[in-house]
Parts: structure tokens; C-alpha cells; sequence
């Protein structure tokens, strides 16, 4: 037996592919050349693009929020669209009847965000596997009727929603609102990844990890397992929630129809499509949620949600490990065009 | 006496060559979207989601203007229809219709579904002062010229239709203790309010009963035997099809006989009351301002004709009780309608301008005598309804048609 085979024994029966903490995140100059080409592509398209890409960023954190719970703490969770919920209310009604400052909102949304997942990591201890995206599932169904409820109803406009102001550049740098704005939602995803990042590779990181590959291991080894699991629900609910506060900034409007249960799946199917536990790949399954759905609808219409099926289900035979597999494929191309 | 004379020709004259010559002026003009040969209208819908069944209306818009096409256009131009996906969510509306925008570069944004896709794109659709016209939800909000000049609903509002129910119930049923059913939702909430209002002071004593549900909900048969607790006499459905279907059922199964009046919304012969059965639907009364494509009565009706041969060469196979084909023809009908009126003039604040003088249009699915009239101060068009009343196996139109213009806050 090879010392690949003894690997994969090992990992067999966890629904959580263990991943080397090296592996999460991409070289150096990869990152430089995907930030370089994030950086100038909207110099180049149209509005209407520039926004598509706010949003493939907007989602790109919240799934990378939603892999670093579960490709890094081995959680899972259906509820992200609940938390993502959370922050887009939270930055709204900051924004419109308290008249924060748009980008003072996001960390507010975040902190909210963080406390309103490290409670709900609570009572979800309890549970794992497949409970555990259960209750959370319960959460994601739960939340738009919660922001209907009339007691809440003066400050989230109830079933009408609130709309929310674009805000404009400032210093009055000669771009538009949504150049602006996507350039402001990169810089706060750079830091977000980078931040996530190190946050893999720290203490707290590690203590994920030995949690994600074998519980009673990490406890043996004095990792406080309680603590840390509500720990990454929080940070995961956090991350969420900001990209939750740039998303009704990036859409002008938040309404409880636009937190369904469907936007949780949507996440979770980004997670998978991008490689559970690869932070880079987020953007990869972004772009599949988003612009997918699009390619589906552009086959056929009446059965559009079939052709995403299909799509879907190619991606999950051919690619199982999402967009990390290709990846992997890809260097080794590069290697061995290097060798020769 | 001479000179008045004189004076009258002349100005005559001066009065002609100007007429003449602003005819000889009277040059092509177009915004972006139009062109000699074309005029692209954009329109969302939800194909995919929790209310895809509505994707039936973009579809019959398709094809109406297909056939508009397949006779020569509009003016000589063809109908671009571009429809996109919206999955009845707001980040996706605002994509899709800044992509009809942006990339496709429409002309005007036609029918777009639903209330809050319509709410998240209306600011953007203002301040790039493009065409956000006859909107598929009936909703107030929508009849505000003055904030929002791009903006045009289409059907009755909802509140204005509840009102109608309030004040009907006043005379015919003054005493009558009221139970309302209603979907918790913007369109559920709007009915309420409708009813409220149009009972005005006598809101409190005549009202003992607010129930809502949740559309998520798989059965409201609970709702319905902690109402008949209450006891009213009088029980408003106001309901989206699926849940009118199963109050009608419910309250026959428990013996119930409450007079119950059902929202316009959830009126369709084919698709409520056959399922709650004729027999349990008798007496059941709505308002109507559209010809139901179910109902034998229409088989005769020169408008419901063409609206038949419509679908049976452009659309075979159409489940005609769906309410979907009856409204996408209407709606498609009265965008024609405000094309053709623009003649040469193929501007966006050209298109508004004849969308708001809009005289006793009737597009074919209207009821007799329902009319779309509009105006620079009225971005209501359709504002009558006539009560009906279920007997057999169709609805019996009764009483006059009633104005019920809710006027903008």
C-alpha cells in the first residue's frame, strides 16, 4: 500500500475531505495575476458588468464565509442565507434611518453578524452532519417570514422592503457609482481573504482544522472544542453578513424575498462547485451561481432549471472536487511543460 | 371690416404654412432601442422559482408579438421582445434589467412581475429615465406620477379592488361581521388595507377577524376552522389560487356557509373554483375586469375570438383556463396600442407621453365596458371592475362597473 492509498483509507467515511492548510490558498503569483486582472478588466466593460462583477465578489465571500466553516471546521450549514439576511438588513437600516455612512455599516453588519452565528453555534454543538444542516436549514426558511413580522415592520419596511442609496465616489474621483463600488467591494474582499487566510494558518486555524479531521483527537490534544466550533460558525457568520451589507448597497434594496432558502442552496452549491475547502475557488463557484443560471436560461427558457441540472450535475461527474481539482490539473500541465 | 377680414385671411394663411411646415418637420426620432426597422422592448418574468407559473405571461407576450411581426409590425417596425429570468428575486431583477439596459439596449422596459423585483428596479429605471411601463403587480404604489414619471402600473390595484368589496358589503350587508384571510405578503397586506379604508370608521366594529397565512404553507385548512371559531358571517379570501381553491373546499367540507368573496387574483374558473368544486363554489362572489378564458360565455365575444385563434396558431397546446394567457394578450395589447399611438416619435419621453393619454382603450380580454383611460395625473389605467357573482359553472356579472381609483399618496 502506497502512502496515497493510506491517505485516502484514512479519509474515507468523513463528509469532510481533509485539506493540507497549504493547499487552501493559491501562490503567490497566481493571486498576483488574478488580482491583476480583477483590478483592470472593469476599465474595459460595461456598467452592467462592472455591477455582475460586484455581485460575483459579493458572493465570492459569502461562499468563501460558508468554506471556511465547512471545508475548515467541518460544519455544515444550509442557514448562510439567513445570516447573509442579517447584514444586508442591518447595513440598510443603518444606512437609511440612522444615515451611517455606507462603508461604516459593513463592520457593524459584521460584529451583528458574528454574535447573531456564535449564539446560533450554540445549540448547533449539539449536532452534526446531517442534524446540523438541518437546523440550519430551519433557520434559512425561518428568516424571511421573521422579517415580515409587523413587530419589526417600522424599521424593515416590512413585505415592501427597504430601498437603500447608491453612494456616489468620494474625493471626487472621476468614476462612476458602480466603478466605485466595485473597486470598494474588492478592496474589502482582498481584505477579507487575506485575513481569512492567515486566519487558516494561525492557532485558531490549525484548531479548526484538528476539529474538522478528528474530533475526539483535537480534544484530546487540549483544542477547547466547544469554543471553536461556535467560534468559525461566528467568524463564517460574519464574513456572510458583511457580503450581505455590499449586497443591498450593490442592489439598492432589500426585501425579504430576496433571502430565501434558495440563496442558501445557491451558496452551498458554490462551496461544492469551487472545491470545499479551497478558499480561491469561492470566486470559481460564485461565478457559477451567478452567470450559470444565465448560460441555462440562454439553452431554453421553459426548462431553463433543468439545463442548470444537467450543467450542475457534468460539473459534480466530471470535476468532483470543483474548481481545486482543476487547479491541481492545471499545475501539473504547467510542471511538466517546465520539464520539458 | 375689410381689414378684420383681411386680417383673418392672412392669419389663415400664416396659421396653414405653419401647419404645413411642422408636418415637413415632422422627422423620425428615436432613442436608443429604436430604429427604422426595429423597436426592442425588454421585460422580466420569473421563468424558474417559487412563482414560475406567472412565466406563462411573458411567454403569450412573446407570441403576441410575433404575430404583431408576422403582420407587418408596428408602423412598419418589428417587436424585439427580449424577456429574461428574474426567479421572482430582487438581486436578479436588478442584473436582468440592467442588462435589458445596458447590454440589449431596449427601448422601455415592459411588464416586469412582481412587486418587489418591480420596487428594486424602479429607482434605477427612473434616474436613467427609461420606460418602466405597465408593471405586472397591483400594488398602489405604482400610480405616482410625480416621484416617479417613468413608472406606469397596468391592472386595478388591489387596494382599490378591496375597497370596491367594503363598500358593496356596507350597503347590501350593513351589519355583516367580517373575517379576512390573507396572504402575508405585500399583496395580501395591500387587500387588508383596502378593506380598512373602504370601511372606513366602521372598520373596527365590522372586521372580527384578521387571519393570515404563509405562501410557504402546504394546507391553510387549520386557518379555516379557527375563523368559523369566530363565527362571521362574511369571509374575504383574499388568497393567491392554490389557497382560494382550498378555503372554498375547506368551509363547504365543514358546512360553513358564509358569504365569501374571493379576490380577482384567485377568480379563475379553471384553475379555483373547478377544483374546489362547482357545487361548493355556488354563490361565491368577486369582481372582475377581464373576460376569463374558461368561461362559456365569452365563446361568442368578438374580443375572447381572436384572443381563441391567437393561441391556437401561436401558442397550440395552452391550457386556456390559465389566467396567464388572458393577461399577457392584454397587456401586450395595450403596449401596441401606446407604439402605435407614438407614430415616427420613438423617444422614451414620447412613449410616456402617449402611454399617459391613453382614451376608452378596451384591449380584447377587457370586460364590456371596462376602459383604459390615462392621463399626465392618472398612471392607473385600468380602474373599473364589475362584481360577479358564481352560478353553475361560471361567473354572472351583476350590478354596474365601479370606478375605484385609489389615488397616489
Amino acid at each position: 500500500m502506497s502512502a496515497a492509498e493510506e491517505v485516502e483509507v484514512v479519509t474515507e467515511g468523513q463528509a469532510v475531505e481533509a485539506v493540507p492548510k497549504r493547499a487552501m490558498t493559491l501562490g503567490y503569483g497566481t493571486s498576483l495575476i488574478v488580482l491583476a486582472v480583477l483590478i483592470l478588466i472593469p476599465l474595459f466593460v460595461k456598467n452592467f458588468i462592472i455591477f455582475q462583477m460586484t455581485m460575483l465578489l459579493i458572493y465570492a465571500l459569502a461562499v468563501m464565509a460558508l468554506n471556511i466553516l465547512t471545508g475548515g471546521s467541518g460544519q455544515f450549514s444550509l442557514g448562510q442565507s439567513a445570516f447573509y439576511a442579517v447584514g444586508a438588513y442591518t447595513s440598510a437600516i443603518l444606512m437609511e434611518h440612522a444615515g451611517m455612512n455606507y462603508a461604516l455599516t459593513l463592520p457593524v453588519a459584521g460584529i451583528v453578524c458574528f454574535g447573531f452565528g456564535f449564539l446560533f453555534g450554540q445549540p448547533a454543538l449539539r449536532l452534526s452532519g446531517v442534524y446540523l444542516a438541518l437546523a440550519t436549514f430551519a433557520l434559512a426558511t425561518a428568516m424571511p417570514q421573521l422579517l415580515k413580522l409587523g413587530y419589526f415592520e417600522h424599521w424593515t419596511g416590512g413585505v415592501q422592503g427597504l430601498v437603500v442609496t447608491k453612494p456616489d465616489a468620494p474625493f471626487g474621483l472621476p468614476m462612476g457609482q458602480d466603478m466605485w463600488l466595485y473597486y470598494f467591494t474588492l478592496a474589502v474582499s482582498i481584505g477579507i481573504y487575506l485575513a481569512s487566510v492567515n486566519l487558516l494558518r494561525s492557532r485558531s486555524g490549525r484548531a479548526f482544522m484538528a476539529i474538522r479531521d478528528n474530533e475526539i483527537a483535537a480534544s484530546a490534544m487540549g483544542v477547547d472544542v466547544a469554543l471553536y466550533k461556535t467560534l468559525a460558525f461566528g467568524v463564517s457568520a460574519g464574513i456572510t453578513g458583511v457580503a450581505g451589507g455590499l449586497g443591498a448597497i450593490a442592489v439598492q434594496f432589500v426585501a425579504p424575498d430576496g433571502y430565501t432558502i434558495q440563496l442558501a442552496i445557491s451558496l452551498f452549491l458554490g462551496m461544492v462547485v469551487g472545491g470545499v475547502g479551497w478558499l480561491p475557488g469561492s470566486i470559481v463557484g460564485s461565478a457559477f451561481i451567478i452567470f450559470v443560471p444565465n448560460i441555462a436560461e440562454g439553452i431554453s427558457k421553459g426548462l431553463s432549471g433543468a439545463v442548470f441540472g444537467v450543467l450542475l450535475f457534468l460539473v459534480i461527474f466530471l470535476v468532483p472536487h470543483g474548481a481545486r481539482q482543476v487547479a491541481i490539473v492545471a499545475q501539473q500541465l504547467a510542471a511538466k511543460l517546465k520539464k520539458n | 371690416m375689410l381689414s378684420t377680414v383681411r386680417i383673418a385671411a392672412i392669419s389663415a394663411a400664416i396659421v396653414a404654412v405653419a401647419a404645413t411646415s411642422t408636418a415637413a418637420f415632422a422627422q423620425k426620432k428615436y432613442d436608443t432601442g429604436a430604429s427604422d426597422t426595429e423597436i426592442k422592448v425588454g421585460n422580466i418574468i420569473p421563468y424558474s422559482g417559487p412563482a414560475s407559473a406567472y412565466g406563462v405571461i411573458g411567454k403569450t407576450e412573446e407570441a403576441y408579438f410575433k404575430m404583431i411581426n408576422d403582420r407587418g409590425g408596428i408602423n412598419g417596425r418589428k417587436v424585439n421582445f427580449v424577456s429574461y429570468d428574474d426567479a421572482y428575486s430582487p438581486p436578479k431583477a436588478v442584473e436582468q434589467v440592467r442588462k435589458l439596459v445596458e447590454s440589449d439596449e431596449v427601448l422601455l422596459v415592459f411588464n416586469p412581475l412582481g412587486t418587489p423585483s418591480n420596487t428594486a428596479i424602479q429607482k434605477y429605471l427612473n434616474s436613467k429615465k427609461i420606460p418602466q411601463l405597465f408593471v405586472a403587480t397591483g400594488a398602489t404604489k405604482w400610480n405616482d406620477p410625480k416621484n416617479f414619471p417613468w413608472t406606469m402600473g397596468w391592472q386595478p390595484s388591489y387596494q382599490s379592488e378591496a375597497q370596491i368589496y367594503a363598500k358593496w358589503l356596507m350597503k347590501e350587508k350593513p351589519d355583516a361581521k367580517v373575517a379576512i384571510l390573507y396572504q402575508n405578503d405585500d399583496f395580501g397586506k395591500d387587500y387588508l388595507k383596502g378593506t380598512k379604508d373602504g370601511f372606513g370608521a366602521k372598520a373596527a366594529s365590522s372586521i372580527i377577524m384578521e387571519e393570515s397565512y404563509e405562501v410557504s404553507e402546504p394546507s391553510i385548512d387549520g386557518h379555516i376552522v379557527k375563523i368559523k371559531a369566530a363565527n362571521p358571517d362574511v369571509l374575504l379570501i383574499y388568497t393567491t389560487p392554490k389557497f382560494g381553491a382550498q378555503t372554498i373546499k375547506k368551509t363547504a367540507e365543514l358546512g360553513w356557509k358564509p358569504l365569501q368573496i374571493i379576490t380577482n387574483v384567485s377568480a379563475s374558473v379553471g384553475s379555483v373554483m373547478q377544483p374546489a368544486g362547482f357545487d361548493n363554489a355556488q354563490g361565491v362572489l368577486s369582481a372582475a375586469y377581464a373576460k376569463d378564458g374558461a368561461d362559456s360565455q365569452w365563446n361568442n365575444d368578438p374580443g375572447m375570438k381572436k384572443w381563441s385563434e391567437f393561441l391556437d396558431k401561436y401558442m397550440p397546446g395552452a391550457d386556456k383556463t390559465d389566467g396567464g394567457y388572458v393577461y399577457g394578450y392584454g397587456a401586450a395589447q395595450t403596449l401596441a396600442k401606446v407604439l402605435e399611438m407614438c407614430g415616427d416619435d420613438l423617444t422614451r419621453a414620447n412613449v410616456m407621453k402617449q402611454a399617459a393619454s391613453l382614451k376608452d382603450f378596451t384591449p380584447d380580454t377587457l370586460l364590456p365596458g371596462v376602459k383604459i383611460n390615462t392621463s399626465a395625473t392618472d398612471f392607473a389605467p385600468i380602474a373599473q371592475l364589475q362584481m360577479q357573482r358564481f352560478k353553475g359553472q361560471k361567473w354572472e356579472l351583476f350590478g354596474d362597473i365601479i370606478s375605484g381609483d385609489v389615488p397616489s399618496e
